[in-house]
């Protein structure tokens, strides 16, 4: 954990500049004529090999409708977006999206759920991965387990293993600490970038909780509201563990407040 | 893929299609028939002929009432008894562990095989088909009725009562609201159900109906013609009586129970 | 529902036993009182079940009956499953075959009888026949239901792991739709055991439906129809509790909000 934070923060990544994703121009519109909404106006962004990007903005701004086109879930309307320099044109096993509500198959164990990408490896090598990554996201003891036994948090670990045990480039994650309560998602956050620094991998978030892009994010991409544009990118270069009370987290997080437009005192 | 497409076209473009495959579904029957030569089986047609005849004659209007008489008095009967039975049976839980078993074993007896017990207590006639309704529709509406009080949410009976309301108040105006969607949805399959068995009952012990109309014209010399017009009568009013309770849950008192369809 | 005081462990038990006791009584009494010299005791009932049992005609019967009715549910099954699937899948398909469906249901198996006999005789085939066509509608509407409630993330997660066509099918769709279908496969059995008796009433020559007629048209034996009616009622509960006994898989509990 430590050396992972002291990586972060001094060692350059030699991956740091390397591009892993970009989207060039993304506009999306649904319907025709006059019932058409346009959704997403024009964005254009990168994303760097082993970067934590944060996609920010408040809810139904199209922020999601933004994370299922870069992964291909959604064709644009206009516009183009590339991983790895390969046009995206569908959903691929490279690039796993972990969701909102809990998507963890329901008739399938917890071993059952994070082995499912994994039926091309043989059963030794399958069972080895799987129990590598129960580990990894500390579940220890409930491999056998279905998900309606386990609470919201353990059923967002067991999508992250589930995504993580195939190995892929880049995770999509869309608001998955959501539906859990706020203590939850605290600790959630803290596991995420535990595993995160066990296994590096390039990482959009998306959420509508401007604390938890700050806490988070290597970047944090401030949306306006429908039709989305980017608004503001704000770089947060304070290395992890984060102290959420320090001046520098305050104050990133008052700019992405003013940004906003949001009130400071309730 | 667009989310937004409109609910009209989307609707009108649905009826135009099932109107087509009903229409290709007739065109093949008809087709099917002329190339097989069967002086059986009646092509669209002839059965088309067959029902202006039966109502020519009147006895279509005469067979159709007679079979609605026996299902209507049969149904009513076994909903006002069956209802608050299943009701009660339901809330009490005691009264569920003793009489549950009984119903399960007494469900799936077909009322077919009430027949002969029918006709020994009432004879051949109409009050063993109504008999024979009323016992196919009572245990359904009753097992409908123990489920429905089962599932109605704590939550609203603890409103009653911390509202302060008298049992008797609780029963009329948190339960019998409560319940009364699912109740609904029973009375629509029940009477599929009710309508299912008056044509058999009418085709094994008694001498009117769609039911006998079907026995006998096949009975009195291969009318098969008729035989299918008998069906399709059997198959227009079903959907009739099916499509009358449904409107039933348009009431607005009633149709926050049922989710979009 | 009301929670008087907590049941205690016996009481399952005791109050359907106590229900059972008191309906054999009144039955037995009003035989007696009533003076009929056709109805039935609960003894003589009993007496005519074993009398069925040590002419080997019980077991026989039963087995032609479930006979019947396996040949024509897993043949609704086999292909009212692939159709539910194709209707599920494809929602256009479905709003165009839906009237048609609704159409069709309320004609009751029996009134397809004439059409039965005109084209297998009174044989099996008939009775079949009949089964398949009552059980087929309950199979595809739940198959159709399961499949079009399978919530799109799942479909999505399977997509974004590579799944093919067929491999989805076969690894989200169906485990996820399985609940539901196997509601409807239960209801259907039901059916069919509906079905079937009423099939054998007319169009056979042996089963429970067949000997409840026969009982009484060759010599007015109704102690044997009431032991044929309380063994259709005892055959069918049995499967449908095996039924329910599937259902209360893990692998499926998860669909059913109450685990029951």
């Amino acid at each position: 954990m430590i050396s992972a934070a002291a990586q972060r923060g001094s060692a350059p990544n030699p991956n740091a500049f390397k591009t892993k994703l970009r989207a060039d121009h993304i506009s999306m519109v649904f319907g025709r004529g006059p019932d058409s909404v346009h959704v997403l106006d024009d964005i254009s962004l990168e994303v760097d090999e082993g970067e934590f990007v944060c996609l920010l903005g408040p809810s139904g701004c199209g922020k999601s409708t933004m994370l299922n086109v870069v992964a291909g879930f959604l064709s644009p309307t206009r516009g183009q977006v590339r991983i790895d320099g390969e046009l995206v044109s569908g959903p691929d096993r490279r690039r796993i999206f972990v969701f909102q509500e809990r998507g963890v198959f329901p008739w399938l164990t917890v071993e059952g759920n994070i082995g499912f990408g994994l039926s091309a490896l043989a059963e030794s090598d399958r069972r080895q991965r799987v129990a590598h990554y129960v580990e990894l996201v500390g579940l220890k003891g409930f491999e056998k387990a279905y998900p309606r036994e386990l609470s919201g948090g353990m059923k967002q670990r067991v999508e992250v293993a589930r995504a993580l045990a195939v190995n892929p480039d880049m995770l999509f994650l869309d608001e998955p600490f959501g539906a859990l309560d706020s203590i939850t998602r605290l600790i959630m956050r803290v596991e995420l970038l535990r595993i995160w620094g066990a296994e590096r991998k390039t990482i959009v978030f998306v959420t509508h909780d401007i604390d938890e892009a700050v806490q988070l994010a290597d970047r944090v991409i401030v949306m306006s509201a429908r039709p989305a544009r980017i608004q503001r990118i704000v770089d947060i270069d304070i290395p992890h563990p984060r102290d959420i009370s320090s001046l520098k987290y305050l104050g990133l997080r008052d700019g992405i407040l003013q940004a906003i437009g949001l009130a400071h005192k309730v | 893929m667009s989310p937004l497409l409109r609910v009209g076209s989307v609707a009108r473009l649905s009826r135009l299609g099932s109107v087509a495959f009903v229409a290709v579904l007739l065109v093949v029957w008809h087709v099917a028939i002329t190339l097989q030569e069967s002086p059986i089986l009646p092509g669209p047609l002839a059965v088309a002929s067959g029902l202006i005849e039966l109502f020519t004659q009147g006895l279509l209007l005469k067979y159709v009432v007679a079979s609605l008489f026996r299902v209507t008095w049969g149904f009513l009967a076994a909903a006002v008894l069956a209802i608050p039975v299943g009701l009660t049976i339901g809330w009490y839980r005691r009264a569920e562990m003793a009489f549950n078993p009984l119903i399960q074993v007494l469900r799936p007896i077909s009322p077919l095989a009430w027949i002969p017990i029918a006709i020994l207590w009432f004879g051949v006639g109409d009050m063993a088909a109504i008999f024979l309704i009323f016992l196919a529709s009572f245990l359904p509406l009753t097992v409908t009725a123990m489920n429905a009080v089962a599932g109605i949410p704590e939550v609203y009976l603890n409103a009653g009562r911390n509202f302060g309301l008298r049992p008797a108040h609780i029963v009329t105006r948190v339960l019998y609201p409560a319940v009364t969607p699912q109740l609904i949805l029973g009375l629509r399959i029940t009477i599929g159900i009710a309508w299912l068995v008056v044509v058999a009952a009418e085709m094994i012990a008694v001498n009117s109906g769609l039911g006998f109309l079907i026995v006998d014209a096949r009975n009195a010399g291969n009318r098969y013609d008729l035989v299918v017009a008998g069906m399709v009568m059997i198959g227009l009013i079903g959907l009739l009586l099916d499509l009358g309770i449904r409107s039933l849950e348009r009431i607005p008192s009633v149709s926050w129970g049922y989710s979009d369809d | 529902m009301t929670a008087l005081a907590q049941t205690r462990s016996w009481e399952p038990f005791a109050w359907p036993l106590l229900t059972a006791a008191l309906l054999l009584l009144l039955w037995h009494f009003g035989v007696r009182q009533s003076g009929t010299d056709v109805f039935p005791s609960p003894l003589e009932v009993q007496r005519g079940t074993a009398e069925l049992i040590r002419g080997d005609l019980l077991w026989r019967y039963i087995g032609d009956s479930l006979r019947r009715v396996a040949a024509g549910y897993l043949a609704a099954a086999s292909v009212g499953i692939p159709c539910g699937l194709l209707l599920g899948w494809y929602p256009a398909a479905a709003q165009v075959a839906n009237p048609v469906i609704q159409m069709l249901r309320p004609i009751s198996p029996i009134a397809w009888i004439p059409v039965a006999i005109v084209l297998f005789g009174i044989s099996d085939l008939a009775a079949i026949y009949l089964i398949f066509l009552a059980a087929f509608f309950p199979i595809v509407v739940s198959t159709m239901d399961g499949v079009r409630n399978v919530p799109s993330m799942y479909r999505r997660a399977g997509r974004n792991f590579g799944l093919s066509p067929a491999g989805l099918i076969a690894r989200v769709i169906l485990p996820a739709a399985l609940p539901r279908m196997l509601v409807g496969l239960r209801i259907a059995l039901g059916i069919a055991w509906l079905v079937v008796v009423a099939a054998e009433m007319i169009a056979s020559d042996s089963g429970l439906g067949y000997l409840v007629i026969d009982a009484r048209n060759s010599g007015k034996r109704y102690d044997l129809v009431v032991a044929a009616m309380l063994m259709i009622g005892l055959t069918g509960l049995a499967m449908d509790l095996a039924f329910r006994q599937a259902e209360k898989l893990k692998s499926i509990r998860w669909g059913f909000r109450d685990a029951h």
